[in-house]
């Protein structure tokens, strides 16, 4: 081996920035879900507050969760990633530094803008335009960024990670700008460019590839670096990344019409999206296969280290969700699951198990890191959130399963006359008491967040320096 | 569909498909100068690298067997572009030939009861239960799944019928739907002392405690606005739907603040009709089992 030294830092800078507000925004993301959840068992919580209705504050977490929370996450690996796998700095502080401010500024408008009830009342895609254009400003200085440390990167090969953030960022650029043309009328209020079943195909063609490349490639981005660097293990197989990878971006565009199932969606385009979401199933394991048996040989760490934990929970969770959906997206099934609690639990077994353990696993591991430290104030702690996140989740889904499953079967029950066996309410009576055991799964994911706060605190307190680190020498093996 | 979007639409499938075949069996291949599985020939971040293991077969063949079912599938249904598909399913025409079944089940449940009277209805079991689980499907939104009400919408288990409570009325209200209508008399008024006085005079047509001397001046105006609908007693009038004021029953309160807003700006009632949704058989059912709740109530 040998190494050319590089007279260079990364910037951590705008990374530390980013992970300090992955946890803020989750905890904030995470304490809406929990009033909502709230709500849902006290329906006259917040009765007469119009600001804080059910329906103003759903999309409030939604938007917190995916775009703040798991926006940040990704923000924050992305530049870390990418330094670290290019042994370049960031191609421009300038630009790294706006795609901070500017995120903020979004997540910002978005919590002022959502309760006041300022919608374009598509889901995910809720911010009206004025905010739309400024997330495309950030997103286009977010990939002159990335791509342009790609450019500088003194390493020949790019590692799989950087395609996975790279296809993320290009299509979540894309998507974003063709869901949200609109037509202005005022400051505030926008209409869509789309009509009727196009507009419902447009908005889930965005919807599904959100979670696609938003919370599937980027977070996958995340996976391909903290696995094996946690692990200590190479990745498990090249190849099967190159296959995955190309088989996952290609086929993930078409299953946006699984969500319009038994709706004006013409039928050929209903089978389509139903066809590609049961051909998904194969790449979407395959990153799973690969993170897990990049793991095996390894396996004794999890005694010791609970960020490895996070790791091989969240793929788990992974597999268990990308095996759902699939199922989900059959006609029959659907015909069942679409539009009970089942959906709300199959969501958040990607979004509470997947992205946020990946995430969380993700910051424990960089930001000791980036404080010029070995290793988090307390393991201890990271051990305890770890159980009560995952206690946590499996209260939630489990319970979201039972209640789906039980509304889907007493809405189309039928007594042999051809009358409804259930009234709706008697299904709402029945979901009752699984809305109040998912309430308490999500305040034991809100409590775990207070307890890494804390950890990052004591750890932030315990820092030698923020002084950006050194790049790190090429290797090259003869 | 135009042919070339049926083109197009087909065209990106087969190559999607084709193209992920390709890339399976293309990269599944070890070539010759591929390195080893387990070699490690780069490295980023000073220990991150990559073995180059074989794909695990089980989900190479996972893999295959989806493309294989999608494609059986894209030629068994429509999905194709306009290929409508070998079955000749549609969705269109599953959900109308299970819609017809259901309504045939329908229609045999119900038909013996389309002629019966609400005296026979109400002493048949079957008619019962069938009436009961139509109101829990079509009337408990509004009227509670114990058919006791809610405010602006009526208790149907009382003896208070605002729009008649013989089995003509309801079944009739229960096909036809009802449009209350309360007019918002703010206007009439030339003072809100005027308004104070007109209220007490309503609060006391039921007994309740009120301002005596306050009473005494509303009850000219209450003849002049509000009689015409009410009845100079008050006692409501059954072809309007306008309540009786004696009785305890209040749709929309009979504390002073609730009895003013009904008179200032008006009330409207709205009980939509069902007569088209259920048919003639399913509605006389359901009718006669709210009748049944009233005529409960007035045993002793």
């Amino acid at each position: 081996m040998n190494a050319a030294t590089v007279d260079e830092r990364y910037n951590d800078t705008v990374v530390r920035q980013f992970t300090l507000m992955t946890v803020v925004w989750g905890i904030v993301g995470m304490a809406v879900g929990v009033l909502i959840a709230a709500q849902l068992y006290w329906p006259a919580l917040t009765e007469g507050i119009s600001w804080l209705s059910y329906g103003r504050l759903r999309p409030l977490h939604t938007n917190a969760v995916v775009f703040a929370f798991g926006g940040c996450a990704l923000m924050a690996t992305s530049f870390y990633v990418v330094q670290r796998t290019c042994h370049a700095r960031l191609f421009s502080d300038r630009l790294a530094s706006f795609v901070f401010w500017g995120w903020q500024a979004v997540i910002l408008s978005a919590a002022v803008s959502l309760p006041l009830g300022l919608t374009q009342g598509k889901e995910y895609a809720e911010l009206e335009w004025p905010i739309d254009i400024l997330i495309t400003l950030v997103w286009v200085a977010y990939a002159v960024v990335f791509f342009g440390t790609l450019v500088r990167r003194r390493v020949k090969h790019i590692y799989v990670a950087n395609w996975f953030y790279a296809s993320f960022i290009v299509a979540v650029a894309l998507l974003h700008v063709v869901n949200n043309l609109a037509l202005p009328v005022s400051w505030l209020k926008s209409y869509s460019v789309y009509t009727g079943a196009v507009d419902a195909m447009a908005q889930w063609w965005y919807g599904h590839n959100a979670v696609g490349f938003f919370l599937t490639a980027g977070f996958l981005g995340m996976m391909y670096y903290f696995v094996p660097k946690q692990a200590g293990r190479p990745v498990y197989s090249y190849r099967l990344s190159i296959v995955h990878f190309w088989a996952l971006i290609a086929i993930y565009m078409w299953a946006g019409p699984h969500h319009l199932q038994y709706t004006a969606l013409p039928d050929w385009a209903q089978s389509l999206g139903m066809v590609f979401s049961l051909i998904l199933l194969a790449p979407s394991w395959g990153g799973a296969i690969n993170g897990v048996m990049t793991l095996s040989g390894a396996w004794h760490k999890l005694r010791t280290d609970p960020i490895i934990k996070f790791l091989i929970v969240s793929l788990s969770f992974y597999m268990i969700a990308t095996f759902e959906g699939p199922m989900m997206s059959i006609k029959t099934v659907n015909s069942l699951s679409h539009y009970t609690d089942w959906t709300v639990g199959h969501v958040h077994a990607g979004a509470l198990g997947w992205v946020a353990m990946i995430s969380l696993g993700a910051v424990y591991a960089m930001w000791p890191r980036l404080l010029g430290l070995q290793t988090m104030h307390s393991v201890k702690l990271i051990d305890l959130h770890f159980w009560i996140h995952t206690i946590g989740v499996v209260f939630y889904i489990a319970s979201m399963w039972i209640a789906g499953v039980m509304q889907g079967l007493m809405w189309r029950a039928t007594n042999a006359d051809g009358t409804l066996t259930y009234s709706f309410v008697e299904s709402l009576a029945a979901t009752y008491p699984y809305y109040l055991i998912r309430f308490l799964g999500g305040v034991l994911v809100l409590l775990g967040m207070g307890v890494m706060a804390w950890n990052i605190w004591l750890t932030w307190r315990a820092a030698h320096s923020t002084q950006d680190m050194a790049v790190l020498p090429v290797v090259t093996q003869h | 569909m135009s042919s070339s979007w049926s083109w197009y639409v087909i065209v990106l499938v087969v190559l999607n498909l084709v193209g992920s075949v390709w890339l399976l069996w293309f990269t599944g291949k070890r070539r010759a100068g591929d390195p080893a599985p387990e070699q490690t020939s780069h490295y980023w971040d000073g220990d991150v690298t990559e073995y180059n293991k074989p794909m695990p077969r089980w989900w190479i063949v996972l893999f295959y067997l989806t493309i294989v079912f999608g494609t059986a599938y894209l030629l068994y249904y429509p999905g194709l572009g306009a290929w409508r598909g070998a079955s000749g399913w549609s969705s269109q025409r599953e959900h109308d030939a299970q819609r017809a079944e259901n309504e045939a089940r329908i229609a045999a449940a119900f038909a013996p009861y389309a002629e019966k009277s609400f005296e026979e209805l109400a002493r048949d079991p079957v008619a019962r239960k069938l009436g009961q689980s139509l109101f829990a499907s079509h009337c408990a939104a509004c009227h509670g799944a114990d058919a006791r009400g809610a405010r602006g919408f009526p208790d149907l288990t009382d003896t208070v019928w605002h729009w008649g409570g013989t089995p003509d009325d309801v079944l009739a209200s229960v096909r036809d739907g009802r449009q209350a209508m309360m007019p918002p008399l703010a206007s009439a008024f030339a003072s809100d002392a005027e308004i104070d006085e007109t209220v007490a005079y309503v609060r006391s047509l039921s007994g309740q405690q009120v301002d005596g001397q306050l009473a005494e001046k509303g009850a000219a105006r209450f003849s002049a606005l509000c009689s015409a609908c009410h009845g100079a007693e008050g006692k409501g009038n059954p072809l309007l739907g306008a309540p009786d004021l004696s009785d305890s029953y209040w749709l929309y309160g009979g504390d002073v603040a609730s009895v003013r807003t009904s008179v200032t700006t008006g009330r409207s009632g709205q009980m939509p009709a069902h007569g088209d949704l259920l048919g003639p058989a399913r509605t006389r059912v359901v009718a006669a089992w709210v009748h049944a709740r009233s005529s409960a109530a007035k045993q002793p």
